[in-house]
């Protein structure tokens, strides 16, 4: 307490406004980084996809090899099986980058921290920008910590057990690489998502609710009804598996996942998530009063 | 640049159909310690809040040196705010929590560990908020305030939660601070809390402003009261007469109104009365403002709302 380090009023040159946001997005790497969430979330997300991996490269390794009755084999093989596995990352653990990018915002707005942080950057649309820039940080961060769970996980059962663990195939290494790229489009889906739906509970319900159930179920139906198809290939998890280019819905039982778009749609998908989700963000929840 | 301190013009604030804020208009001097004082719900909050650009007034503005506080560049350098004490993540620690704002304050590590020194939470900077006492949360809520080295500096209920020490250090600092020629605005229901503190008040009821004045201005409308013990109450009560002086019977004693003690004394003992006892008793301050706030803002006589300062 007491003796007070505090310089003496009217000396300092008027400050300038930060012209980019690199001090807010600074601040938000710090607010991800300074709480225990950002672990837990990602070690949970490794636990989970390690264990589906291995199950998963298991349950190929050492399937036997029987056609379906159009004469296409029902299960895959090769270097074919192996991105498949690996690209468990994006229906398995898509919902984590989700939930994380979410809590960027519905733990300010839980803790009422919203309000320090509109104090020092009133302008509000900077605040967004800075959680959507750091949010896809995040997204890449879990994005790698992901690939390399599942490679780890399952490549030593395909090697050994299996075909193969095909590690330096391009089907592989571009599986992989668009992983991490679908993990921050994950990441910052879930930012926008966050900064719409404020309340975590609501948010945190709603994002597993429509993971785990709504979209697997719509893409279910979707590929049984050809009408439906063309709408349930511009749900999120499907156009996320459009970027990998491969899914392991889709891989079995002749593409049980339905039709899937164009890479570049995909990832232009995507974005639109983030874009409507940042829109609404910005003009509903960022419009109101912080009180 | 040297604080002019804030201006608030006719700012008003409706919830629906509900008037929270109602046309304020005060000023708060640099180089002085203002409170801003009202019963709980009277409107406090809202007006600080509409102050920092938190919530958006229905009309009116406020403004510091003629300047929003939206509009301000890098606003925590020329204002520092605490506006709740509870604010904080409970998962970070002390020095986490100002760390994630000193980027857009503009300041460095070595300035976080200088505040948390300042108020006396250098031991608990590493410990997480979650273990913080109230009284250390409005600590760390004065560091967050102090980190840019504001001119102005903005405080919703700081002494909330303080033990009588914290208090009386909180009185120290702020008024440190306003002697070093800075504008501090600190936001109370309860005046006995600043009551020591402030140089100036301004007391709204009800979202509207019913006193503005220096305290000794405010001391001014407190009732005077002099208990007089005299073995002759009749002759005291012939001289309060004289004066036009009030006076009523208290048991033994003799209550004057109207008159100071030193005034009472003088002319007691010019016409030579004998006095047993005399004792100034004026009303407490916080009777005056209870008075204030009690209702809608007077509008009789009484109003007070021509001492605007």
């Amino acid at each position: 307490m007491g003796t007070a380090p505090t310089r003496p009023a009217p000396t300092r040159p008027a400050p300038t406004r930060p012209a980019l946001i690199g001090p807010a997005l600074s601040a938000e790497v710090r607010k991800l980084f300074s709480t225990r969430m950002w672990w837990i979330i990602a070690l949970v997300m490794v636990a989970y996809l390690a264990f589906i991996a291995l199950v998963f490269a298991a349950s190929l390794a050492f399937a036997t090899t029987s056609d379906g009755p159009d004469g296409a084999p029902l299960v895959p093989g090769g270097a074919s099986a192996a991105a498949t596995v690996y690209s468990l990352t994006n229906p398995i653990g898509y919902v984590f980058p989700l939930l994380m990018g979410s809590m960027l915002f519905t733990a300010e707005f839980r803790h009422k921290t919203i309000t320090g942080s509109l104090l020092v950057e009133p302008r509000r649309s900077v605040l967004l920008a800075a959680k959507l820039v750091a949010g896809l940080v995040l997204g890449l961060v879990y994005g790698v910590v992901a690939v390399a769970t599942v490679v780890l996980a399952a490549a030593p059962v395909l090697a050994i057990w299996g075909d193969g663990a095909f590690l330096t195939s391009s089907e592989t290494i571009s599986v992989l690489g668009w992983t991490v790229v679908v993990f921050a489009a994950w990441s910052a889906i879930g930012v926008a998502f966050g900064g719409f739906v404020t309340n975590q509970v609501a948010a945190i319900v709603v994002i597993v609710g429509f993971t785990q159930f709504v979209e697997p179920i719509a893409r279910a139906v979707g590929s049984l009804v050809d009408a439906l198809s063309s709408v349930s290939q511009f749900l999120p998890g499907a156009a996320a598996d459009a970027v990998l280019g491969t899914s392991a819905l889709t891989s079995f039982a002749g593409g049980g996942g339905g039709e899937l778009l164009p890479r570049w749609a995909g990832l232009l998908v995507l974005l639109a998530y983030v874009a409507v989700f940042a829109a609404l963000a910005r003009w509903v929840t960022l419009r109101r009063d912080i009180a | 640049m040297t604080s002019r301190g804030i201006v608030v013009d006719g700012l008003t604030k409706r919830f629906g159909s509900v008037t929270a804020v109602d046309g304020l208009d005060f000023e708060v001097a640099a180089g002085r310690v203002t409170g801003f004082l009202g019963p709980n719900g009277s409107g406090k909050t809202t007006t600080l809040r509409m102050l920092l650009g938190l919530v958006e007034p229905t009309a009116g503005t406020a403004t510091f040196d003629g300047t929003r506080y939206v509009d301000l560049p890098r606003p925590a350098q020329h204002v520092g705010s605490a506006l709740e004490a509870s604010s904080f993540h409970p998962g970070r620690t002390g020095l986490g929590h100002l760390r994630t704002l000193a980027p857009q304050v503009g300041v460095d590590d070595a300035r976080c560990h200088e505040v948390l020194q300042l108020v006396g939470l250098s031991e608990a900077a590493g410990r997480r908020v979650l273990g913080y006492s109230m009284g250390m949360r409005q600590r760390l809520g004065l560091a967050t305030a102090l980190l840019g080295d504001p001119d102005v500096i903005v405080l919703d209920e700081p002494a909330n939660g303080l033990d009588p020490q914290g208090i009386v250090w909180l009185r120290t600092l702020l008024r440190g601070f306003a002697e070093r020629g800075r504008t501090v605005l600190v936001s109370s229901h309860v005046l006995a809390e600043v009551q020591s503190t402030v140089d100036d008040v301004v007391i709204i009821a009800g979202g509207r402003l019913v006193h503005a004045s220096s305290l000794s201005g405010l001391e001014d409308l407190a009732e005077r009261l002099v208990v007089v013990r005299s073995p002759t109450p009749d002759r005291v009560e012939a001289e309060a007469a004289r004066h036009g002086w009030s006076v009523s019977t208290d048991g033994a004693s003799t209550v004057v109104r109207g008159a100071t003690g030193p005034q009472v004394g003088a002319a007691l003992f010019a016409a030579g009365v004998e006095l047993h006892q005399l004792t100034d008793r004026s009303v407490e301050l916080e009777e005056v403002f209870l008075r204030l706030t009690a209702s809608e803002p007077a509008t009789g006589p009484g109003a007070t709302m021509g001492e605007v300062a």
